[in-house]
């Protein structure tokens, strides 16, 4: 290995640094970073939807400005926001708990974020050009073609597709490194809940996103391209728009759900002190949940008009749902019970998931029953339902990850004073917002108007609705503050496992060196961290001798492309704008160049470097 | 070591029976690869030249389609070859949830259009 070094290790700024990253740690900072971002802006958007509908007949904002305000609140929750901070936790936590130095494809990894990144950019530009996309999430075709709706679907369709991409590359990614990276010992049926519900979101990306690729590449011809797929009078099938979308949709339910469900299986046993009740079932629920996700979508499409068989069968099979669902609840549960339970703020949000779930989970079941669905569609119950899904659930299964890894991804805990009031707040101010909901759907307040007469009983559970809302807001805000106090306050961490918690990221130093494991450990047990502790000397056992270890490169390649993809994207949106000022011709010329010149000079061979042993010797010392 | 990474090897390391199963692995691909070009002369071949009755030429097309697409999974990419649990795992996960996906589009979109 006399050539070990030859690489030599030049200091690099500290943008250029995280601009080429291609560290699974770093770029789950980035992923987190960027979802925050978005996560905010459509908060903003969902105060302004509330300020809104706050009092009757409101003049607060136009119509239009409404439409455009859902539309984004919910295109950026779901695939800007909630999306990659799932993939933050799933890049830090899934190579870390398998015993892995990183991803299957490092570059790749880098690679899906930036194109995430640039496609949640061109989905956001739209503000500036013309007005943001206004046909609500969904998209129903007549009302997102060209004839009923502006530029901003262009956007919309575009910028999805990009960001469709990103996410795409890097659920395969995952499937790779969970299946061929695990350490030693670590057999499937022995990984953490959090990697098999990784793994079972990823493959749930591939086989859901691909139709979502389709069903926009679909809307893009009809769009710029005067394309007759969704078009009546052309020959073309309205219905098929909803058919694809709900396709794609009914799983993406599942592929933010599931990595919520895998954090709230970490966090339990964690604080809990046991181990988690019913491994093998909870492993089995997440499969069959993965399934029986894709053979339900037509329950959004209840009052279509398919017919009452068709109706039937898919309401069953949503009521399916709620078995192996029911089975996790239960597992939470017995985890919980009889278990030496620590109260912190991560706990909080993982055992108050529980409860606020179910009652996301029984308004679902009350929604999948067909006849019923006629008096519910449409209407605040619905929005309601899955926000006690989406917040209640995803959220706060996000934040318990944020507040149980953030001692192993910035070396300091954050200050529980603030997170108790943070999470108090959010809970109280959550329940507020969406309880209230269901009963103004059930007595007819219909979603997606702008607003509404007086005097139909409407106005005060709106005014609570409201307050509610701004209560959530001041949470997040005390969540920042937090953020910012403990980076300036809080103790350093020094020992590797502050929580005595049970998985194999926390047998690694704190802050972790990039190769993460000097040795890649042996595992013997499930929770192997904590058979160590209990059964062996509280150490991993190694695997391998200590040695040279080969890392991959950075490289600013996957920034370029998707520059260059953004830029591709914008050409085509150029094409039906008004008095474009330069050519879109050119524009997609230029962005088909970035894209594709990259990829070539990517073609260059890179065998990454290698840290020297002595090197590596010298970091564990350092840090052990 | 970078650098001997992008050379070849000066001799191979495989044994006689590997290199053996290798050259046969290599004619049962481009065996199974000109059967199924044949097989697409044949379904083309089966519409434009008017010989065959349509009532015939459908199922046959669907049945050259279904042995197409197996020789494609099974010995074109591999699916027969031991340790292909996964790509085997995925493939059936793909079969299995597409297929009712299919039919149920099929028989719900019908031929109304809205």
């Amino acid at each position: 290995m006399a050539t070990a070094t030859m690489t030599a290790k030049k200091e690099k700024s500290v943008l250029w640094d995280w601009l080429t990253t291609v560290d699974h740690k770093k770029l789950a900072i980035l992923y987190l970073v960027a979802g925050t971002l978005f996560f905010v802006k459509a908060g903003v958007m969902a105060l302004f939807i509330r300020i809104q509908l706050m009092i009757p007949e409101n003049d607060f904002m136009t119509g239009q400005v409404f439409n455009e305000l859902i539309t984004m609140h919910g295109t950026i929750m779901l695939f800007l926001a909630v999306t990659p901070l799932i993939f933050g936790f799933m890049n830090f936590a899934i190579p870390l708990q398998i015993g892995a130095r990183d991803v299957a494809f490092p570059f790749i990894n880098a690679l899906g974020f930036w194109i995430f990144f640039f496609g949640g950019l061109l989905l956001s530009v739209s503000w500036f050009f013309g007005g943001a996309p206004d046909a609500g999430w969904t998209a129903y075709v007549p009302l997102s073609t060209r004839e009923f709706a502006g530029s901003g679907m262009d956007f919309y369709a575009l910028g999805l597709q990009v960001s469709g991409f990103g996410t795409l590359i890097s659920a395969i990614n995952f499937i790779v490194t969970i299946i061929n990276m695990r350490a030693p010992g670590m057999t499937m049926m022995r990984m953490p809940l959090f990697c098999w519900t990784g793994l079972v979101t990823s493959i749930l990306i591939v086989f859901a996103f691909t139709p979502l690729a389709a069903g926009l590449a679909l809307l893009m011809l009809d769009r710029i391209f005067s394309g007759q797929f969704f078009l009546p009078d052309m020959g073309g099938n309205a219905i098929l728009w909803a058919h694809i979308f709900w396709i794609f949709g009914h799983p993406e339910v599942y592929i933010l759900v599931l990595p919520a469900f895998g954090i709230i299986s970490e966090v339990v046993p964690a604080f809990s002190h046991k181990r988690l009740f019913g491994y093998t079932a909870m492993v089995f629920a997440t499969i069959v949940i993965a399934f029986l996700s894709f053979m339900v979508w037509v329950h959004h499409m209840f009052t279509i008009g398919i017919g009452p068989i068709t109706n039937s069968v898919f309401a069953l099979a949503t009521m399916t749902i709620a078995v192996p669902t029911g089975i996790k609840i239960f597992n939470w549960l017995f985890t919980m019970w009889g278990g030496k339970l620590v109260f912190n703020t991560a706990m909080l949000c993982a055992a108050s998931f529980v409860p606020t779930f179910v009652l996301g989970g029984i308004t679902g079941v009350m929604l999948s029953m067909a006849p019923v669905d006629y008096l519910y569609h449409d209407t605040y119950f619905v929005v309601a339902h899955f926000h006690y899904i989406i917040v209640g659930g995803i959220v706060f299964g996000l934040l318990a990850g944020l507040y149980y890894w953030y001692p192993k991804m910035f070396g300091h805990k954050l200050n529980e004073t603030l997170g108790k009031i943070m999470f108090w707040s959010l809970y109280i101010g959550f329940h507020l917002t969406f309880f209230i909901q269901h009963i103004l759907g059930l007595i007819g307040m219909q979603r997606r108007v702008y607003t509404y007469l007086g005097g139909q009983g409407f106005d005060m559970m709106n005014l609570v609705s409201s307050i509610g809302s701004f209560v959530m807001g001041a949470a997040i805000v005390v969540l920042v503050i937090n953020i910012v106090y403990s980076a300036y306050t809080s103790e350093r961490i020094t020992v590797r496992d502050p929580w005595d918690a049970r998985t194999l990221e926390w047998s690694t130093p704190t802050p972790i060196p990039e190769y993460n494991f000097a040795q890649t450990p042996q595992v013997r047990s499930l929770d192997p961290w904590f058979y160590e502790k209990v059964h062996g000397d509280g150490t991993m056992k190694p695997a391998e001798p200590m040695g040279d270890i080969h890392m991959p490169n950075g490289s600013i390649l996957p920034f370029m492309i998707g520059l260059g993809l953004f830029i591709w994207g914008f050409g085509m949106i150029m094409l039906n704008m008004d008095n474009p000022i330069i050519p879109p011709a050119i524009v997609i010329g230029v962005g088909f160049v970035i894209t594709f010149g990259m990829m070539v000079l990517h073609s260059k061979e890179d065998h990454g470097y290698h840290i020297p042993v002595d090197e590596v010797k010298k970091i564990e010392k350092g840090v052990g | 070591m970078s650098d001997e990474m992008s050379k070849p090897f000066p001799k191979s390391a495989m044994t006689e029976d590997e290199r053996y199963e290798l050259k046969r692995e290599t004619r049962i691909q481009v065996i199974s690869f000109a059967f199924m070009i044949g097989l697409t002369i044949m379904s083309f071949l089966s519409v434009s030249t008017e010989t065959i009755v349509t009532g015939f030429a459908i199922p046959f097309i669907l049945l050259l389609g279904a042995v197409q697409f197996f020789l494609q999974l099974f010995y074109f990419m591999h699916l027969k070859d031991k340790d292909h649990g996964w790509p085997n795992t995925f493939f059936t996960t793909g079969l299995v949830l597409m297929t009712p996906m299919l039919i149920a589009l099929i028989l719900l979109l019908g031929v109304t259009k809205w």
